[in-house]
């Protein structure tokens, strides 16, 4: 899985055609004897795209980035994101797959209290050594990637660099997060209502910091919240209840 | 692996406090732990050896406990004496190279007190082959000097040159006082950890003086032979109640030892010291065990101490193992993040118990020698208390088992959402 031409693809993956999450039939249930909370027919993601995906709390839509990012492992249907079926992957590949393609973001409380924020930064390169490789192969080092990363998301005072993570406000947080989800450049970021713990203004800035650095990568985001207000910012929306016709909505995971 | 190690230590540094009191309590106590095997291992060291360098003891007929007792403990009663004659021809066999007669009877304020001869101090040996020797003062020379043991000397408070009055009988409330004829200190005895220390030593003639005007065990009426007028008599002991043999060859040991059993003019009985300290060992024994026994469950203390910190920890740790997970942390990692935590705090509580002990056997080594004559010996851990250090370290790494199974079980059920 790592080799030179996936550093290569995903340079140019831009350019690439194939779609970037495809999902075919796909039906998940977190029970036998529940109904299924995610039943989706077909979903696509194309490169390159900055997609929004909207619904309300409880609507499955942490379950369906469980199922991307090879967590939880549906039922029934296909699920191929960067052209990989993720059913065909045993679990510590679905594991090391995430760790070289996906970039993650959660809603909150985003870093590891006990390190450094250079060092929650450059934590994908612990697990992933593909990620760490494509940073060598730009003649960088992972700390380097990582300060230039936080500089472009404006987080450089070296005073702030030095604190303790849990003393960085909400937004700073979050952009410490944002610069862990995009080190190491992988093809696909996934955001979980990455923007519900800041304030409006925070919100924007935060976005198009995001959007930047996706677009400057060429990675494909998927942003997912209930936060109707920031429709306007992206490429494309997509409703969560039009493509998941789970017939009962069932809170089989929060947020 | 090695990052996780890594993340495992940033993640203790970070709850340095409740992480230092858990070590803190392993390590006090494995310190227990191996204080207790290390004193019970010396002091099992110097019970056994409380006389070395004897081959065989010998008394009137009894049994080899009971005349290691009262012979070497000064325990009991010896069940009969033996006559000097017996003792000349014993100690005159061409294999004994040397012989040291006892005889007890008296006392004084509940310390035994023994008559031997001036080869006592020369010859008889304790704990390993040490010999004899007077802290404070000399051997004794003259009739009426007296050597005390340490203990004596410090729990009576007596220096040289004390005067002290035998009494007859070996209770601790004597109404018979040999107070005609008092004795001088003349030596007090290094600490040896051994019944020497509660003994008070004379001459063996000095026994028969005091009792020069005695019969069946009472003064006789109206006689009256004074401290000096003692002196000028034959003062040869009819009888003594044990002695010490040391042979030419150790070799012939089995051969005197019959040959004493069998002796025609009184039934005798010799022993072997070791043999004896062994069998002795074994009853008074039963102590150690049960101390050993705390000690070992102070430990379990310790590391359950440790298994309820890392388990309370563990449901505000939900969340930093979804973010491990959404970096590709797979569950074995999370697992192994954990089992790190407890073989780091349990690794640590270990180095910091044996620091302690060790720290605490330097300042106690001299306070042990000079109180209990105890000697601590301060050396590398022995093959045994490696294999219990082992056992607290696998027992440690157990505990981690269980809240990195759950939190194994949590990171593959919550995946990367979070229930708080």
């Amino acid at each position: 899985m790592i080799d030179e031409s996936t550093v290569q693809n995903s340079k140019i993956m831009s350019k690439r055609t194939e779609p970037v999450i495809d999902i075919a039939g796909l039906r998940f249930t977190w029970h036998k004897c529940l109904s299924p909370v995610l039943e989706i027919e077909h979903f696509r993601v194309e490169p390159g795209e900055l997609l929004f995906i909207m619904g309300p709390s409880g609507s499955g839509k942490s379950t369906l980035l469980g199922i991307l990012t090879g967590i939880l492992v549906p039922q029934h249907g296909e699920v191929r994101v960067l052209e990989q079926r993720l059913s065909q992957l045993k679990g510590t590949a679905r594991d090391r797959f995430r760790a070289d393609n996906i970039g993650y973001i959660f809603q909150m409380f985003n870093l590891i209290p006990y390190l450094s924020v250079i060092e929650n930064v450059i934590l994908p390169c612990q697990f992933s050594s593909f990620r760490r490789t494509k940073i060598q192969l730009q003649g960088s080092s992972p700390r380097d990637e990582a300060l230039r990363l936080l500089a472009h998301l404006n987080l450089k005072e070296p005073e702030l660099l030095d604190k303790p993570v849990i003393e960085l406000s909400v937004g700073q947080q979050q952009r410490v997060a944002a610069a862990r989800a995009l080190i190491g450049s992988p093809a696909l970021i996934i955001a979980d209502e990455p923007t519900s713990s800041l304030d409006t203004e925070h919100r924007e800035s935060f976005l198009s910091l995001l959007f930047d650095e996706c677009t400057r990568s060429g990675a494909t985001l998927v942003f997912v919240s209930h936060d109707t207000s920031l429709v306007s910012f992206f490429d494309r929306v997509v409703e969560f209840r039009k493509i998941n016709m789970a017939s009962k909505i069932s809170g089989g995971a929060s947020a | 692996m090695r990052n996780i190690l890594l993340l495992a230590l940033k993640s203790l540094r970070n709850r340095k406090f409740t992480v230092c009191l858990t070590i803190i309590s392993i390590g006090l106590s494995v310190a227990l732990l191996l204080g207790v095997e290390r004193i019970r291992t010396e002091s099992r060291n110097s019970f056994t050896n409380t006389i070395s360098g004897t081959d065989l003891i010998v008394g009137a007929r009894s049994g080899p406990i009971q005349l290691l007792l009262y012979s070497v403990f000064h325990i009991g009663y010896a069940t009969n004496n033996i006559s000097w004659q017996s003792y000349q021809d014993i100690a005159g066999l061409p294999s004994v190279s040397w012989s040291i007669p006892i005889s007890l009877g008296d006392s004084h304020r509940g310390y035994r007190v023994m008559g031997t001869s001036a080869d006592y101090f020369s010859h008889f040996r304790h704990g390993n082959k040490q010999r004899l020797h007077c802290a404070k003062g000399v051997p004794f020379k003259d009739l009426y000097e007296a050597v005390l043991g340490a203990e004596v000397a410090r729990k009576l408070g007596y220096g040289l040159g004390k005067s002290i009055v035998l009494s007859h009988g070996a209770g601790e409330v004597s109404f018979v006082k040999h107070d005609d004829k008092p004795f001088r200190v003349v030596g007090i005895m290094a600490p040896t950890g051994t019944p020497v220390d509660q003994t008070i030593h004379v001459n063996l003639e000095s026994i028969e003086a005091i009792h020069v005007d005695w019969k069946e065990g009472s003064p006789v009426a109206g006689m009256r032979i004074s401290a000096d007028h003692a002196r000028r008599l034959k003062l040869t002991p009819k009888a003594i109640t044990a002695f010490l043999v040391k042979l030419q060859s150790p070799i012939a040991t089995f051969k005197v030892q019959r040959t004493i059993n069998q002796y025609k003019e009184e039934p005798l009985t010799a022993i072997l010291p070791g043999v004896a300290l062994q069998q002795l060992w074994q009853l008074v024994g039963v102590a150690e065990k049960a101390l050993v026994a705390v000690s070992a469950f102070v430990v379990v203390v310790g590391l359950f101490g440790m298994l309820t910190a890392l388990m309370t920890s563990l449901n505000e740790r939900r969340r930093e193992m979804a973010i491990l997970r959404s970096v590709g942390a797979r569950p074995v990692h999370v697992f192994s993040l954990i089992i790190g935590e407890a073989i780091l705090v349990t690794t640590l509580g270990i180095i910091a118990g044996s620091v302690l002990l060790y720290g605490l056997m330097v300042i106690a080594q001299p306070l042990m020698i000079e109180h209990f004559g105890l000697h601590i010996n301060i050396s590398f851990f022995s093959s045994y208390e490696l294999l219990l250090i082992g056992i607290v370290q696998f027992a440690g790494i157990a505990a981690g088992v269980v809240p990195g199974w759950k939190i194994y079980r949590y990171s593959l059920n919550d995946g990367m959402t979070i229930k708080t």
